[in-house]
């Protein structure tokens, strides 16, 4: 196998490593490349790791990651932010929703790269000291779960959607809603979800 | 003693009402945790290499350059050089690595190499005299098929003793057989059967014809019939697709002890798959679960993967390796229902009497073939004639899935009978219901069932002779399908506490598939107690506690109802014992409600719970209530109605279905908003398979086509209409008990909306799912057939 990678060949463990760059502060670990493109000086980063910085629900994240890294893996894998959930991997059934910027995304389909000095807003802020955000108490009330796997990427993505049509129509509700799958069939509740916050008869 | 039966009405406080589940706010809030988000420090990532054949075997591995990389922990050879892979996407090489990117990468490295084999997926109807002549030994895979699709007994040991078997009977198979429920008899046969090495690489016909069953006179029926229809229907492989892809995390705290938690809908029923896989004690193995993301018959063992994932941590000393299923992995390899399709022929008297059934089906569940679907469904018609050949392809291997063959047997018979409904110039609601006799204990029911559902429907504003004569494309119709299930409670062991500060806890090995098991138990065990729900801590999940059956064929319910109900009442034997001094009262006379055990003649004469149990002195009381046990707390057997109102659109053939009806029995509701979400769910499962579902696979290659969720399309919110749920809950249903629910409703809603779609346009689409493209070829043979 290969040598516990934990250790680099000074012999000192990345642990460690990391806690002495940390000392220097902002400076990067793996300064990106320059290359032209265009006419215009671009950095690229990787192959390797390069040293990513993230704002999560309102909280400053730092990580070693490699260009190719999903912010979804980000957030699940390092942060440990594991409400948003990988069922697809590629951006068909809204399980990952996150909010970037304050719109809805795919967070299966955005790379952590890309992401940073971006506000990034997960299912994990939406409620507060264990007080459920409105829209939460709803899906409780209305039955809108089963197994709740695709549940905190549908809530995210009807936070997003109630925020932006305040008084939804029923072609609204169908339209933006249609990309977030369910499996145990639980758009009934999801519907009275929205009708019950939009304040209109839906469903 | 207690008398072990269900409160009566107006003594329930919480069973049978509208509850929310208890574990909604940690769902809603992204803190439920899944085996998938399971995240230890330290933790490894797994990946495997799968066979991109669908039919091959290895004829070399080299891992050299992947066992050299870095950050690659541990590299496990799954199946080794020589063996036989049947279907695309089997795992063949397991990697661990510090991250998933570096995994991938190890996966990439690795060099396999095969011998390609000549592949069928092809699930097309046989060729006459397919598959006929004596059937030569056994394989494993003929013996799983027979004991997993409840071939009887009788029939299996008769196999065993003609035929003989390809592989060598052990005592770890037997055991293991055994451990599965599979008789003594079975066994004994097994044991007893003639062993025909050689036969297991002589190449085998692709289909396996059944034995034809015959009952009653079926020449006579059909000689004395006044009218005939005949036709061909089918669904056919469609995939589990549960959210949370099949997997686990696994470690080893010391050398012998395994810890995993895997994502699984029978958590008391890992320990064993382990052990006997890795060779140590199940009592080494502990499985822990919290939540499950789906499973829907699909999750019952570690399988292949499992099993990997365990020993790569071993081989990285112990450390924590996870892995879980990538989703193309998932469609390709983690289960599918077996394809079913028939030709039918059935015959009525000019009434609409059913006299005569004739059947020839098939269909395929993977390598092993697959079991016959119950038909005719529902109707007992006196005179039939079945055969079933079961078509062996490079498809993945079949699992169950939620109500095993019967959404398919439903789809088979209902159609059939709505052809001959139009035949007949009946309403088919007129003409189920003149059939109902036939329908076994279950007619009843049924009786109150099918003018409720007609009603909730709208059919008779609704209903029209088939083919909608109004203006335009778009053309609307209404069909109906019926369906029925056991769904007996499995063996279930509820220990529960009683402390003496008053807190009470429940410790059970069940899990909860998000059909809101917690809750339910919550609610036998309060209701019972007389205190809130919120006072009591459950556990589940964890092999820690008292084995309990696997969620599987609509049986948690009624087992885990069962076992807290027989629980509670005990424990509430004993405390009376110790408080009726103190009330100088009778342990009979006493009684617990509203948070207080009192006089049942003279509620004042009371204490409060805490104050009762403070009597208990210093140690907690504990039992153990158990299912099965004393007492008629479950039952079995239940029947359903579904009703379906489409508009197909015959410019472009899309069908869209406005309305669904689901009225439905299962005995006493726990929980009513649950038992609801059920069938809601279940409406929309079914119009997912109804209309969208389908495994394709590529005759030429053998790949699976659409293994993602573009092209394998589940329904989403834009597709469903207007549902409408009924359950029965009158007091004739409850006294029979708690009977499961799961299953059920999703056996109707295929056939009930192909029935819809005939009523709609005027000619039969033979084959689920539902399809623009399949829509358009049946308008298109009843135009030249009309021409
Ligand atoms: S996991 Fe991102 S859309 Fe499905
Ligand atoms: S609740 Fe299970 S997938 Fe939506």
């Amino acid at each position: 196998m290969a040598d516990d990678d934990e250790k680099t060949s000074s012999g000192v463990s990345r642990r460690e490593f990391l806690k002495i760059s940390g000392i220097a502060a902002a400076v990067p670990l793996v300064a990106p490349q320059m290359v032209e493109a265009a006419g215009e000086k671009v950095p690229v980063y990787g192959p390797g790791k390069a040293p990513m910085s993230f704002t999560i629900n309102g909280k400053r994240y730092s990580a070693q990651l490699e260009p190719r890294v999903t912010l979804l893996d980000a957030l699940r894998d390092q942060f440990d932010l594991t409400g948003s959930k990988r069922v697809c991997d590629r951006a068909e059934c809204g399980a990952c929703t996150v909010l970037l910027n304050n719109k809805p995304v795919y967070a299966c389909t955005v790379l952590a790269i890309e992401a940073q000095h971006q506000p990034i807003t997960t299912i994990e802020s939406l409620s507060q000291g264990g007080k459920l955000h409105p829209i939460q108490a709803a899906f409780v009330q209305h039955d809108a779960q089963q197994c709740g796997f695709c549940t905190p990427g549908f809530v995210m993505a009807c936070k997003s959607f109630l925020d932006q049509h305040p008084h939804a129509t029923e072609e609204q509700i169908r339209y933006h809603l249609n990309g977030n799958l369910c499996r145990c069939g639980t758009y009934k509740g999801i519907r009275e979800v929205i009708a019950q916050m939009s304040g209109t008869k839906g469903a | 003693m207690a008398e072990y039966k269900w409160p009566a009405p107006a003594e329930r406080t919480l069973i049978g009402k509208r509850i929310s589940r208890v574990d909604g706010a940690v769902k809603v809030s992204g803190h439920a945790k899944y085996s998938y988000d399971y995240n230890p420090k330290g933790l490894l990532f797994g990946k495997v290499l799968r066979c991109p054949h669908a039919h091959a075997r290895v004829t070399s591995i080299d891992t050299s350059a992947a066992e050299k990389m870095a950050g690659i922990k541990a590299v496990q050879i799954v199946q080794k050089p020589g063996t036989e892979v049947l279907w695309q996407g089997d795992d063949i090489v397991a990697v661990a690595a510090v991250d998933e990117p570096t995994a991938e990468d190890a996966i990439r490295a690795i060099q396999v190499k095969y011998e390609v084999l000549p592949h069928n997926v092809s699930d097309a109807e046989p060729p006459a005299g397919a598959g006929e002549g004596p059937a030569g030994p056994m394989t494993e895979d003929d013996l799983e098929n027979a004991l997993g699709n409840q071939v009887p007994d009788a029939q299996v040991i008769s196999d065993l003793q003609k035929r003989g078997v390809t592989f060598q009977v052990t005592d770890d198979m037997t055991k293991e057989l055994k451990g599965y429920g599979v008789s003594d008899a079975v066994i004994n046969a097994l044991k007893a059967a003639a062993y025909h090495p050689e036969a297991a690489s002589q190449p085998r016909s692709p289909y396996q014809k059944m034995a034809a069953q015959t009952q009653g006179d079926p020449d006579k029926g059909f000689a004395s019939a006044e009218v005939t229809s005949e036709g061909v229907y089918g669904a056919p492989v469609i995939t589990h697709c549960c959210l949370e892809t099949h997997g686990s995390a696994a470690e080893w705290p010391s050398s012998d002890h395994l810890l995993v938690h895997c994502s699984t809908q029978g958590v008391s029923g890992l320990p064993d798959q382990y052990a006997q896989a890795l060779k140590i004690p199940a009592g080494n193995v502990r499985a822990h679960q919290d939540h499950i993301g789906g499973g829907f018959g699909s999750k019952f063992s570690p399988d292949r993967w499992g099993i990997a994932t365990a020993q790569l941590s071993k081989s990285a000393g112990g450390k924590p390796v996870k892995y879980m299923l990538e989703r193309d992995s998932e469609l390709m390899t983690a289960g599918a229902r077996p394809s079913a399709y028939a030709r039918v022929k059935v015959a009525a008297k000019g009434d609409g009497t059913l006299v005569a059934w004739q059947s020839d089906s098939w269909g395929t569940g993977g390598p092993a073939g697959a079991g016959s679907p119950p038909l005719p469904y529902v109707f007992e018609i006196p005179n039939q004639r079945k055969q079933h050949t079961a078509v062996r392809t490079n498809q993945g291997p079949a699992r169950a899935w939620r109500a095993p063959n019967h959404p398919q047997a439903a789809v088979i018979t209902m159609c059939a009978l709505d052809d001959l409904a139009h035949k007949l110039n009946m309403d088919p609601v007129e003409f189920f219901a003149k059939n109902l006799d036939m329908t076994g204990p279950r007619a009843p029911i049924y009786k109150e069932e099918l003018p409720l559902a007609a009603e909730l429907m709208g059919w008779k504003q609704k209903w029209h002779p088939r083919g909608d004569k109004s203006e335009g494309p778009i053309k609307r119709g209404v069909g109906l399908s019926m369906h029925t299930w056991g769904g007996r409670g499995h063996a279930s062991n509820c220990l529960l506490s009683i402390h003496p500060d008053g807190s009470v806890d429940i410790k059970m090995g069940s899990q909860d598939l998000g059909t809101g098991t917690r809750t339910a138990i919550l609610i036998v065990a309060a209701d019972s107690l007389g205190i809130p729900m919120n006072a009591i801590t459950l556990n589940i999940g964890d092999t820690m506690y008292p084995p309990d059956g696997g969620s599987g064929g609509s049986t948690t319910i009624g087992g885990v109802s069962s076992s807290t109900r027989r629980a509670a009442l005990m424990a509430l034997d004993q405390l009376f014992a110790k408080v009726a001094p103190a009330l100088k009262a009778q342990p009979a006379d006493l009684e617990a409600r509203d948070g207080t055990v009192r006089v049942k003649s003279e509620p004042s004469r009371s204490l409060s719970w805490k104050q009762a149990c403070a009597k208990l002195g210093a140690m907690p009381l504990s039992v153990t209530g158990k299912n099965p046990g004393p007492g008629n707390l479950i039952n079995s057997g239940v029947g359903g109605v579904g009703m379906a109102d489409v508009s197909v659109d015959t410019e472009t053939g899309i069908v869209k279905v406005n309305k669904m009806v689901a009225v439905q029995d299962c005995g006493l509701v726990i929980n009513l908003k649950t038992a609801e979400s059920q069938c809601y769910g279940a409406l929309i499962m079914g119009i997912s398979y109804a209309l969208y579902e389908e495994k394709v696979l590529d005759p030429v290659t053998g790949r699976m086509l659409n293994p993602n969720m573009e092209f394998y399309r589940l329904a989403g919110l834009r597709d469903i209409p207007e549902l409408m749920v009924h359950m029965m809950t009158d007091p004739l249903n409850e006294n029979r008990g708690v009977i499961g629910l799961g299953e059920p409703p999703v056996i109707s809603p295929g056939a009930a909306i192909s029935n819809a779609v005939a009523n709609a346009i005027g000619v039969r689409v033979p084959f689920l799912p539902l399809t623009p493209d399949r829509v358009l070829a049946a308008l298109e043979q009843q135009q030249k057939a009309g021409a």
